[in-house]
């Protein structure tokens, strides 16, 4: 797995920033705060943007950016304000069989990650990383209502019904 | 860089997200575990974008990105609403699919 | 070569309405939005939209029928020239005008929408425009005063749209939007009162039982575009979901034969479905819940025969799929033959005069499959354009009596007989449909059945042409039974006048409860009149009526085979012919020119040995490609037809004597005969509870799949997903206590909480668990999953 380019700069920031997500995921689904729970949340968001970068797919990254770290956080915790007046640490915030979780998810660890290992191996994600290049957003949109714009049509059409389903589910009435 | 490890760290954080949507109570922190299965997939996209030359999974990723605000808007929608019902939202208070 | 000259010469006129007969159906689609908008604000309630959508609709379709009729003839005309210089076959190949536009694309796929003009095309579009139009003009007096009374219109427009689009369909997705659409008018407007359960009931098993045919709809297409789409791709640049490029891939023998016949025999099961074919026949009876027009319409001329233009428009797949070209016994041609027999047998047992029709048309339908499974598709097609007028005039007259004669009640025993006096107009037509309908010469039902008859016969299947015979028998008897109980005979119940009292007694008992509101509305229009009995419907049903009576009696004549061949202008007009044709030049022309392939004659009339070359006997050569297979057409014999008319003369004729001496001499030897013979009173049973299928599917299947399934999971939610959490539970007793002291204290960002954290999650995961539970689910899917990929990665290494 450890790959003869080890000392790229890229492996080096993946190394980092993946550890960096990892504990901030675990912190997420293990805390006792919401709200710290939303803030680590951000950490993983954020790495994600910057995985992205890696990737070489700049407007997804700006995108994550903007729609998770900025609105979908701040959804977060306007819905924690809104539920629950105490913003503190809990104690229950655990299911009664919360153990549970454990044995599925390393189970499905370990089969994706065997897969992935047996499938992929030590194969490289491209040749010279030197040569990746930011993709234009141009091309993107060209991708977007291009080929794919059934799907583009398919998914304005539920961003209109969640639109209206938030205000008819969340509407005093 | 490897394809492995996108991949690997795309199943990391779905299994966390996993463990977090068996194991939280919370409705909100159910939501939030959600997010990090979303996240997942989207690296994962990415990952394949690369490797194939195409930008087709850019687009997807973007599709996801979309997707999941509508998501976390309804689902935080349907936590008000069962809050001001039941003045919880402690998911295993929510039993009436019990056969 | 002279012939590639001729390619290029002959070039064949076409027209404004057959380049532009994609507007037929929208018309009607944009008056059906406008109704839905602005119906209710009009001065005749949307109904005016509705009719003039229809004419209209109408127009253009004659007009695009016109224009085929000029293209024909001006290739026809040329050929002829030619043949009398001895070159050619007299047959040409008349291109349909295909026209299509992207509709929408999703990666690499792209699907059109636009229109394939044929005959078959065209012969249904004008038999749709019509009656839908003549069905609202109708029911613009039949649904008078009615509470849905826009919406009963705007759904009937739609329809419209929807069969007229599926009928235009250049390919299997339009086909497929098409056929939903009416599926999903025909749920609606047979619930159009569904304020009684029976109704809404009826709806819903109409759209569950044509909706397990659709299944194999949508698998049938996918088979075939999966198998067709590389070869129409490369050879005719067109998708494999195009029809015209399915049929030549059928033809071109390079088709995988096992694709050929699942994709054949999944899409014959959507047919079986929506043209209410044995054993999915059941909903149709039922569907006559619906307003009358909603019956005459949907439920016996157009929206049913559906599944016959389907097998007949993409012809070639069945023909190979199904080996028709064989005198073997062939899945289409079975399916039919039972059909006509089980279906004409249970007409006998119906009191409701509705449910007499519509297991004729069953019946009848079951001689269209019949004749396209044994290789008479111009007849099943011709067949399809009769019957849709004389049995819209059936249920139309049927409508007629119930609206003014028998005061709403359909119960021929009950409510009717002897109103041929009081409805004069009414009981004309009904007769003429009848006669039409059981084929008497020389009405309508004369040329199509027995055309198909006589051609099964000559196609081989003997054993069939005696099923089709006896039907013919079994149709004049049951059509004599339901015209003596409603026409003659003693007047009986609300025919009589008595029942009249008694039912607005019961409405006013009544007028409280919102449940009958409905009912009541629909009857209410009727006060007008309540005083008198039995009594001739207003013009507005009675032209209709007479319009569809007259055609009932000539349409037969546009294909009138005894009289030779100069009268068989559907067979010039309608058939595609089975000719070679060469794809380089039929490609290059585009739409809207035809040419003509001069080929050798490679079929021959006459005999009935096999012939040796043309389409689907022999595969094209590379660059040419088959449309059509070659099939035989009877040549007309006066005995055989003599056979079937002194045939339907017998059922006529002992019917109506059995009639009068049973039901009103009340002759002694007859009344209580199923009483006294077993053997009888069991074969009523028998046929009096439909065969048992309703009973076999709601009682057997639908008990022994779905109530097993309920009772395992039931079972498994109680021992083993209940074990499986109080194992985990037990187990992690202690391993809980440990883990959250150990673990989850240095996690907690207050060691206050902590303690108290973990003495009540050890409590927590103590306590027995419930099933109900979000999270148990989840982690029974999850986990589900994660063993299922386990399995396929030990499977796979």
């Amino acid at each position: 797995m450890v790959a003869a380019d080890l000392l790229v700069a890229q492996n080096v920031a993946f190394g980092i920033i993946s550890l960096m997500m990892i504990v901030g995921a675990l912190r997420v689904v293990t805390v006792n705060n919401v709200v710290h729970a939303a803030l680590w949340l951000v950490v993983v968001l954020s790495g994600a943007a910057a995985q992205y970068l890696l990737l070489s797919a700049e407007f997804v990254a700006i995108t994550q950016i903007l729609v998770y770290v900025g609105a979908v956080m701040v959804l977060f915790l306007f819905g924690t304000m809104l539920t629950r007046a105490r913003i503190g640490s809990e104690s229950d915030l655990n299911n009664k069989n919360w153990a549970l979780g454990i044995p599925v998810a390393l189970l499905m660890l370990g089969v994706m990650s065997y897969v992935i290992i047996d499938g992929f191996g030590d194969e490289r994600l491209i040749e010279n990383p030197g040569d990746m290049e930011p993709i234009p957003v141009q091309v993107i949109s060209d991708d977007i209502f291009g080929p794919y714009l059934l799907p583009f049509w398919a998914l304005s059409f539920v961003l209109l019904v969640a639109v209206i389903g938030a205000i008819v589910l969340a509407r005093k009435d | 860089m490897l394809t492995t490890q996108f991949l690997l760290l795309g199943a990391v954080l779905f299994c966390i997200g996993v463990y977090g949507v068996l194991a939280r109570k919370n409705a909100v922190m159910v939501l939030m575990s959600i997010e990090l299965i979303l996240n997942s997939v989207n690296i994962n996209l990415l990952a394949f974008s690369v490797r194939h030359g195409s930008v087709d999974g850019n687009t997807f990723a973007l599709y996801i990105i979309a997707i999941a605000a509508a998501e976390v808007g309804v689902g935080l929608a349907m936590v008000l609403l069962i809050y001001r019902n039941r003045r919880t939202i402690a998911l295993d208070d929510l039993s009436e699919m019990k056969g | 070569m002279l012939a590639q000259e001729m390619n290029s010469e002959i070039v064949a006129s076409s027209g404004w309405f057959l380049d532009h007969a994609w507007v037929i159906p929208i018309i009607p689609a944009v008056a059906f939005v406008l109704i839905i908008f602005f119906g209710k604000k009009l001065p005749m309630k949307g109904s005016e939209l509705g009719v003039f959508s229809m004419l209209a609709s109408l127009v253009f379709a004659g007009g695009a029928a016109w224009q085929w009729i000029q293209r024909v003839n001006s290739v026809v005309d040329v050929a002829h020239d030619a043949v009398k210089e001895g070159a050619y076959h007299a047959a040409p190949y008349v291109e349909p005008v295909i026209r299509e536009w992207t509709w929408w694309q999703s990666g690499g796929f792209h699907f059109g929408i636009g229109q394939h003009i044929d005959g078959l095309a065209l012969t249904l579009l004008v038999v749709v425009a019509f009656i839908s139009s003549l069905v609202q003009i109708y029911s613009l007096e039949y649904l008078r005063g009615d509470r849905r009374y826009t919406h009963f219109f705007a759904a009937l427009t739609l329809f419209s749209a929807g069969m007229l689009c599926m009928v235009l369909a250049p390919n299997m997705v339009q086909l497929i939007l098409g056929w939903e659409i009416m599926g999903l008018c025909s749920f609606m407007l047979i619930g159009h009162w569904w304020e009684e359960e029976a109704n809404s009931r009826a709806a819903l098993k109409a759209f569950f039982t044509v909706r397990v045919g659709d299944v194999g709809l949508l698998i049938g297409t996918g088979i075939l575009f999966f198998s067709a789409n590389s070869w129409t791709q490369e050879n005719l640049g067109v998708s494999g979901f195009n029809i015209s490029g399915l049929s030549a891939w059928a033809m071109s023998g390079e088709a995988s034969s096992s694709a050929l016949t699942w994709g054949a025999v999944a899409l014959f099961i959507a047919c079986i479905g929506k043209s209410g074919q044995f054993p999915l026949h059941t909903w149709l009876p039922d569907a006559m819940a619906g307003p009358t027009p909603v019956s005459s319409l949907l439920h016996s001329s157009t929206m049913v025969v559906a599944g016959v233009f389907l097998v007949a428009r993409v012809y070639p797949v069945f023909w190979e799929g199904m080996k028709i070209g064989d005198t073997n016994i062939n899945f289409i041609v079975l399916i039919g033959g039972i059909t006509i027999v089980i279906a004409a047998l249970l007409a006998f047992v119906q009191n409701d005069i509705k449910k007499v029709l519509a297991y004729s048309t069953v019946s009848q339908l079951g001689y269209m499959m019949m004749g396209l499974g044994a290789g008479a598709w111009l007849p099943a097609v011709f067949h399809i354009f009769t019957h849709a007028f004389f049995k819209a005039c059936l249920f139309l007259a049927a409508g007629s009596v119930s609206h003014s004669g028998s005061h709403h009640s359909f119960d021929m025993k009950k409510d009717m007989g002897g109103l041929a006096k009081k409805m004069p107009i009414t009981a004309t037509t009904w007769i003429i449909s009848t006669l039409a309908l059981t084929g008497v010469f020389p009405l309508a039902g004369f040329f199509s059945k027995d055309e198909i008859i006589d051609n099964v016969g000559y196609g081989g299947y003997n054993a069939f042409m005696i099923v089709g015979l006896s039907g013919a028998f079994l149709t004049a008897a049951y059509m004599t039974r339901a015209t003596y109980l409603t026409f003659f005979g003693k007047a009986r119940g609300a025919a009589a006048g008595e029942h009249h009292d008694e039912h607005d007694a019961h409405a006013d008992a009544h007028d409280s409860h919102d449940a009958h509101a409905a009912h009541d509305a629909h009857d209410s229009h009727d006060a007008h009149g309540a005083d008198h009995g039995p009594h001739e419907s207003p013009k507005l049903i009675t032209v209709p009526l007479m319009i569809l009576a007259a055609l009932a009696l000539v349409a037969g004549l546009s294909n009138a085979t005894p009289f030779g061949e100069s009268w068989e202008r559907f067979k010039k007009y309608v058939e595609p012919s089975a000719e070679y044709v060469a794809i380089e030049s039929h490609m290059a022309t585009g739409p809207g020119e035809a040419i003509i392939v001069p080929q050798q004659n490679t079929t021959a009339e006459g005999g009935e040995g096999k012939y040796d070359k043309g389409c689907a006997v022999v595969a094209p050569e590379a660059g040419m490609a088959c449309y059509f297979p070659t099939v035989k057409h009877a040549p007309f014999k006066w005995s055989k037809a003599a056979l079937s008319l002194i045939i339907v003369a017998v059922g006529l004729i002992s019917s109506w004597m059995f009639c009068v001496q049973y039901y009103t001499r009340r002759n002694k030897r007859l009344v209580g005969l199923t009483e006294r013979s077993k053997v009888l009173r069991g074969g009523y049973a028998f046929l009096w509870n439909k065969y048992y299928l309703d009973a076999l599917y709601e009682k057997v299947i639908v008990r022994s799949i779905a109530h097993p399934i309920a009772a395992a999971a039931a079972w498994v939610n109680q021992n083993i997903l209940d074990g499986i959490v109080n194992g985990v539970g037990k187990v992690s007793r202690r391993v809980a206590g440990w883990v959250y002291r150990n673990i989850d204290q240095r996690v907690v960002d207050g060691a206050v909480n902590g303690s108290g954290a973990a003495a009540r999650g050890t409590g927590g995961a103590l306590r027995p668990v419930q099933s109900g539970k979000v999270n148990q689910y989840g982690a029974l899917l999850f986990a589900a999953a994660a063993i299922g990929a386990l399995i396929l990665v030990i499977i796979n290494t």
